[in-house]
């Protein structure tokens, strides 16, 4: 008995170190220690269960040899996954993740429908209904990851099937009919399995139409799934440790997603149901495409950037794929030495994810008080000499403020069409995420800069030095 | 329908706690600055990994002849390990990059 109050005091302790943890983590000075007690805490749990863990027949070696080497292995796998990863690869690193989270409760619940079994309960059978859909969120989530993961890794092609909405629909439909009558008629093994086969195919159908750009908010929706997955496991052994972590990433999972679609001026619901990028791009905006473009020059380019007073850096993420922040940081520093003013605009969703372009500027040693978010830095914008524009697109495009044909009027944008002149380092003339074509490069103050990023980069900050 | 609020009646404790965590998530990550946002969504990931200890409870539970069993719950194991470890150190590793380098000058 002692040792159970040791077990649940010490999920009491982890419970705490998960909402600590959270709250830490959402301040920049206090982060990284909000992580570390976070995972304190999940240490903890975890030994405390194996040690002190009460199970009701003994002798049962070969069973604590499975947990030992499982956690080993999952440990020494997870270590070199996340120590490998590039940091632009990060977004497709948590979705990995996340689907494994996911795949977890699918199985806790799949074993604990075999116990559930042998059980006979009358009445409402709130056991049956938790294990049900731990075990329908889990696999959607584990599929819907594993897609979203293929994506962002260019494994896996944009595809929509015909009638990809019905076809969720009348799934959707079969899952909410394959539990509501288990529910009514009690668990049955045939139902249970074909239930975890459509959820399964209704997490890959999900993810499937949604566009590249529409991604994080999708990673982030299916991270709070599997947190609700966790915390239906947490209901079905009591365990108050899984209920806290499940829930708050559950809720707090859901929340940041409203914040991404906020960032990005659309509705959750507009993110899932309307495929971007691939119905709605057609409409706008593809008369003009007569119209030709300025380029500039490399040295040109270095005049105009050494000669300003204060220049803007609008990094996306072409400039994220080139692997180009390191230089970018190098042209910044040259520049700062000729005594030009240097920030950095953050879109809220630049780069892949949320945040993620801070993460990669960060890695390139830029100061975390050069980077300007957008709310900061558009007033500023009109008074800047010069905006360069690395590899990002939508972020930038004047048609989500005054064309309302464009599927992404109404997100929020940097304004650098307010800027004295604007330079757009860029592959070529294709289109961003949303497929859309941008005006800004037509504009008479407007030059482009075609190439590599990094190579331009490279070249730039060369002449930079000779001015 | 009786029966169902008999249910939550018998697990009244349960629906506070469900209710009060739900706010708290709220609350917690409220005013995070977007530059977090994700750091705080991979930290969320690795957090909802505590779903090993079910796996390790299920574990303890199963009975040593039940190998269908063991086998589904070791998946569940190394699986659910995998996302508290490569969840909490990719965060780790998101988040060494913005500790405040010391300035040359």
């Amino acid at each position: 008995m002692i040792n159970l109050n040791i077990l649940e005091i010490s999920y009491l302790i982890a419970s705490l170190t998960f909402i600590i943890g959270l709250k830490m983590l959402s301040h920049p000075d206090t982060a990284r220690k909000g992580n570390l007690w976070a995972a304190a805490g999940m240490g903890l749990a975890i030994l405390t269960t194996l040690t002190l863990y009460q199970d009701f027949d003994s002798a049962k070696g070969l069973n604590y040899v499975l947990i030992f080497v499982g956690l080993l292995v999952g440990t020494v796998i997870g270590t070199i996954m996340a120590k490998k990863v590039q940091m632009t690869a990060m977004p497709q690193m948590v979705s990995f993740f996340n689907g494994m989270g996911g795949a977890c409760a699918a199985l806790i619940a799949i074993i604990e429908f075999q116990h559930h079994q042998h059980s006979q309960i009358t009445g409402f059978d709130g056991e049956l209904l938790v294990m049900l859909l731990g075990l329908l969120i889990g696999s959607v989530s584990f599929s819907g990851s594993m897609i979203a993961y293929g994506k962002l890794e260019g494994k896996i092609k944009d595809k929509v099937l015909p009638m990809n909405q019905v076809i969720n629909m009348v799934l959707l439909a079969a899952i909410i009919g394959l539990i509501g009558y288990q529910m009514f008629a009690g668990s049955d093994p045939v139902l249970f399995f074909i239930l975890l086969g459509i959820a399964l195919v209704y997490g890959v159908l999900f993810v499937m139409p949604i566009g590249g750009a529409d991604m994080p908010v999708v990673i982030s929706l299916l991270n709070s799934f599997t947190g609700m997955a966790a915390a239906f496991g947490g209901f079905l052994y009591d365990n108050k440790a899984m209920l806290t972590g499940g829930i708050l990433v559950g809720s707090a999972g859901t929340i940041l997603t409203i914040l991404m679609c906020k960032a990005m001026n659309r509705s959750l619901t507009n993110v899932l149901l309307g495929a971007f990028g691939a119905g709605a791009a057609g409409s706008a905006k593809k008369g003009d495409s007569d119209q030709t473009v300025r380029e500039i020059s490399i040295s040109d380019t270095a005049v105009l950037l050494a000669y300003s007073q204060n220049v803007v850096i609008v990094p996306g993420y072409g400039l994220a794929v080139a692997q180009a922040q390191h230089i970018c940081h190098e042209l910044e520093k040259l520049l700062e030495e000729k005594g030009v003013e240097v920030s950095y605009a953050i879109h809220p969703v630049a780069g892949r994810m949320p945040g993620h372009m801070n993460v990669l500027l960060a890695e390139a040693d830029v100061p975390y008080e050069r980077l300007q978010e957008m709310e900061e830095i558009n007033p500023k914008l009109a008074s800047t000499d010069v905006v360069v524009v690395i590899g990002a697109n939508d972020v930038v495009n004047p048609a989500a403020k005054n064309d309302p044909a464009s599927p992404i009027f109404g997100m929020p944008i940097l304004e650098v069409d307010q800027a004295k002149n604007v330079i757009i380092m860029k592959r070529g003339m294709s289109s961003g995420y949303a497929g859309i074509e941008n005006e800004l490069f037509f504009f008479p103050k407007t030059r482009m800069l075609f190439g590599d990023a990094k190579a331009s980069l490279q070249k730039l900050a060369a002449e930079v030095k000779e001015v | 329908m009786e029966q169902l609020l008999n249910y939550i009646g018998a697990n009244m404790e349960m629906v506070y706690f469900l209710i009060l965590a739900i706010l708290l998530g709220v609350e917690v990550i409220s005013n995070v600055p977007a530059i977090l946002h994700t750091p705080l969504m991979s930290g969320a990931n690795a957090i909802h990994g505590v779903v090993v200890v079910g796996a390790i409870i299920v574990m303890l539970q199963a009975s040593p002849e039940n190998y269908l069993a063991l086998t589904v719950g070791f998946l569940a194991v190394v699986v659910g390990m995998l996302n508290v470890i490569g969840g909490f150190v990719v965060t780790d590793r998101m988040l060494e990059m913005f500790k405040k380098k010391p300035k040359k000058s």
